[in-house]
């Protein structure tokens, strides 16, 4: 079983016809993505894969097709509108993959998402796998098998290294998370932490972290107050000098604050088992 | 990116907000001609991309050209904190009553911009807020409304500021704030924000930080990027859309996403060995920008051994590969290298590189392992 994705999610891709949606696209639905249809402004009436048909608005993709979740493969520049637009034609569930959306725009998104109640994943993410049932991003299907054990990463191919780590022990994702680096963002871990807590065929959990921020800290004092499932965790930056950036607007250690040594001591003083190497992380499960 | 003081100050004088009379000198002569004009009594400000300049000694005050020139001599000579000053901020000196702090910045935790004021201002903002909080005071703004007027006089009644400045504080506020918002400021700041002995309010400092990911919209302010304080591989590899940041170590890393790169490091040290670079080659790297990123990872004369760990997601293995074959031809390493694919269009990938002489590896601690030998080897050679 799962959160957010499942076999029933009805999926557009907006930016369908460019050369990341594209191929992504090929990939979800060999995969067995439910992927009703596309956006291209301009190119509506196309047909992707010779079954996909292509909208040129995300109202009429909506219309037409019934979906309840999009994805997002436009350029950084445009992705702001894309999500806007999804927002107003009434998709609950908004996965954006793209990287380097400007600060200012996602404050602008993320609040007008909340006024309207729209869940958005990322931007900066790997999307959502739900091993068996259905790959809504990049995450590279073939890595993870279907189990009992949620993960939930701010990282993207750290979170495949995990999967793939899981799956050559023989251990499977409900579902895989990937909230994304940036500062500003959709979902955070203490969202999906408590999705995870209340979802019945999720047992363990896997949060994979970063430097910078006070994510991991918040979901420190979740565990410990709220969560009944054991926690294993990750956390990535441990050798980054302090004031350096390391590419994730997220991965700075600002101030001294958010550095790997510090939530490697709040999420220990929670309860949860931290790793040494993302390889090791399945082991402290079992 | 950050913004030099005089940039900073230029772009709030465009808002309307009041900055001191003033110009910037490249030479101790030219510091004493702006001096001259200004009246002879200024202040001599270096101009670095770091905090703490005062402190540092690259902040002094002149009471005439002749002392300004003497100076800006001095200052122009400074290295602050590893930085050269290669440029002083000649400003008109100012008779202070107090001093404000005010800035606007992104609140990531809110997810909206805020206001941030204190009427305890100045040098040592950092211990007011680390020990008497209470003294600073937070208004978050609507980043879909924009400042309100009634916010800045919000802002203006927590910290006490006489009711006879609330205009001209206002007037401040909204300037600011749409410098913040006009130039994708990450942080517009200003301290101090004094109150003159002529009673009136000037920004006497300013400081601001360019969200580089909307810098495609803001081609004015991208040229005024100071590279200074850049490694020269560093600016390479901006061009390529590399990330890519010096570190002290012996093995060369290049690996996709920020997460995993760091992850790769901590490996590395983890097994006794030192990394020589952060390098993220990005998602969907080609082999155009793989190529780029082995060359300068190569720049590095201390790198001994080079580890490639790339998990494909949008990032497609083949494509990495056929980068790494281009630059291989092209740079001739002579260091080992180790590789390690995983992930989309990994077997192809492998394939390619089957004939390319390098290690490889499945996982990323067998990865870290072999490269840590691989550089000690080559040291020992």
């Amino acid at each position: 079983m799962s959160i957010l994705v499942n076999k029933n999610t009805r999926l557009l891709v907006q930016g369908i016809t460019g050369n990341e949606g594209l191929f992504h696209t090929t990939q979800m639905v060999a995969y067995g993505t439910q992927v009703v249809g596309g956006i291209t402004p301009g190119k509506g009436g196309e047909w992707v894969l010779e079954k996909i048909p292509v909208f040129d608005s995300v109202r009429s993709a909506k219309e037409n097709t019934d979906a309840n979740a999009t994805i997002i493969f436009v350029p950084a520049r445009f992705a702001p509108d894309a999500m806007f637009e999804a927002a107003d034609a009434g998709i609950p569930l908004i996965i954006c993959i793209t990287e380097g959306v400007a600060i200012s725009d996602m404050m602008r998104v993320r609040n007008y998402l909340d006024q309207k109640n729209v869940r958005l994943i990322g931007p900066n993410c790997p999307g959502l796998l739900t091993p068996g049932e259905a790959k809504v991003g990049i995450i590279p299907g073939n890595i993870a098998i279907s189990g009992n054990v949620g993960v939930v990463s701010r990282s993207g191919t750290l979170t495949y290294e995990v999967l793939y780590a899981m799956k050559n022990l023989g251990m499977g994702a409900s579902t895989c998370v990937g909230i994304g680096g940036d500062p500003v963002n959709g979902t955070n871990f203490v969202d999906v932490l408590e999705m995870f807590e209340d979802d019945p065929h999720t047992e363990k959990v896997i949060m994979i972290g970063e430097i910078g921020g006070n994510e991991e800290e918040k979901a420190a004092e979740f565990i410990r107050t709220k969560m009944t499932k054991p926690v294993a965790s990750f956390i990535a930056g441990q050798t980054a000098p302090p004031g350096k950036r390391m590419g994730h607007a997220g991965a700075i250690i600002e101030g001294g604050e958010g550095s790997a040594a510090d939530k490697i001591k709040t999420l220990e003083a929670a309860g949860v088992k931290v790793a040494k190497h993302p390889e090791e992380i399945p082991t402290l499960l079992n | 990116m950050k913004l030099h003081e005089y940039q900073s100050k230029n772009i709030f004088s465009k808002y309307g907000i009041p900055i001191p009379k003033g110009r910037v000198a490249a030479t101790a002569q030219e510091a004493k001609q702006i001096a001259e004009e200004l009246g002879g009594r200024v202040v001599v400000k270096s101009q670095v991309l770091v905090g703490g300049r005062g402190k540092a000694g690259g902040v002094k005050l002149a009471k005439n050209a002749a002392e300004a020139e003497q100076l800006a001599e001095q200052i122009l000579a400074l290295e602050i904190k590893g930085l050269p000053v290669r440029k002083v901020l000649i400003d008109e000196a100012s008779a202070i009553d107090q001093e404000i702090y005010f800035a606007i910045t992104n609140d990531r935790a809110a997810k909206k911009p805020v206001m941030i004021a204190s009427a305890a201002g100045g040098i040592d903002i950092e211990e007011v807020a680390a020990k008497e909080p209470e003294k600073i005071i937070k208004v978050h703004i609507d980043p879909l409304l924009g400042l309100r007027e009634y916010q800045a006089r919000d802002v203006a009644v927590g910290i006490d500021l006489p009711r006879e400045y609330w205009k001209d504080f206002t007037k401040i506020a909204i300037g600011l704030w749409n410098v913040y918002k006009d130039t994708d400021a990450t942080l517009a700041e200003i301290n101090p924000l004094v109150i003159t002995k002529e009673k009136k309010l000037i920004a006497l400092d300013g400081k601001m930080m360019i969200d580089d990911n909307a810098l495609f919209r803001q081609p004015d302010l991208n040229e005024m990027r100071d590279t200074d304080e850049d490694a020269p591989a560093e600016i390479e590899a901006r061009k390529y859309g590399l990330s890519y940041i010096k570190l002290d170590g012996n093995i060369g890393c290049m690996v996709n996403g920020a997460g995993l790169a760091m992850t790769s490091m901590d490996v590395i040290k983890l097994f006794g060995g030192e990394p020589a670079n952060f390098l993220d080659v990005g998602g969907g790297a080609d082999s155009k920008k793989v190529a780029a990123a082995m060359r300068i990872i190569l720049t590095d004369t201390n790198v001994k051994a080079v580890l490639f760990n790339i998990f494909g997601g949008i990032t497609r293995c083949d494509e990495v590969a056929r980068g790494i074959l281009v630059a291989m031809d092209e740079v001739k390493p002579k260091v080992p290298m180790v590789v390690r694919l995983v992930g989309t269009n990994a077997e192809e990938g492998r394939k390619l590189l089957e004939n390319a002489n390098m290690i490889t590896a499945e996982t990323l601690a067998d990865a870290a392992k072999k490269s840590v030998e691989a550089a000690k080897k080559v040291n020992y050679a």
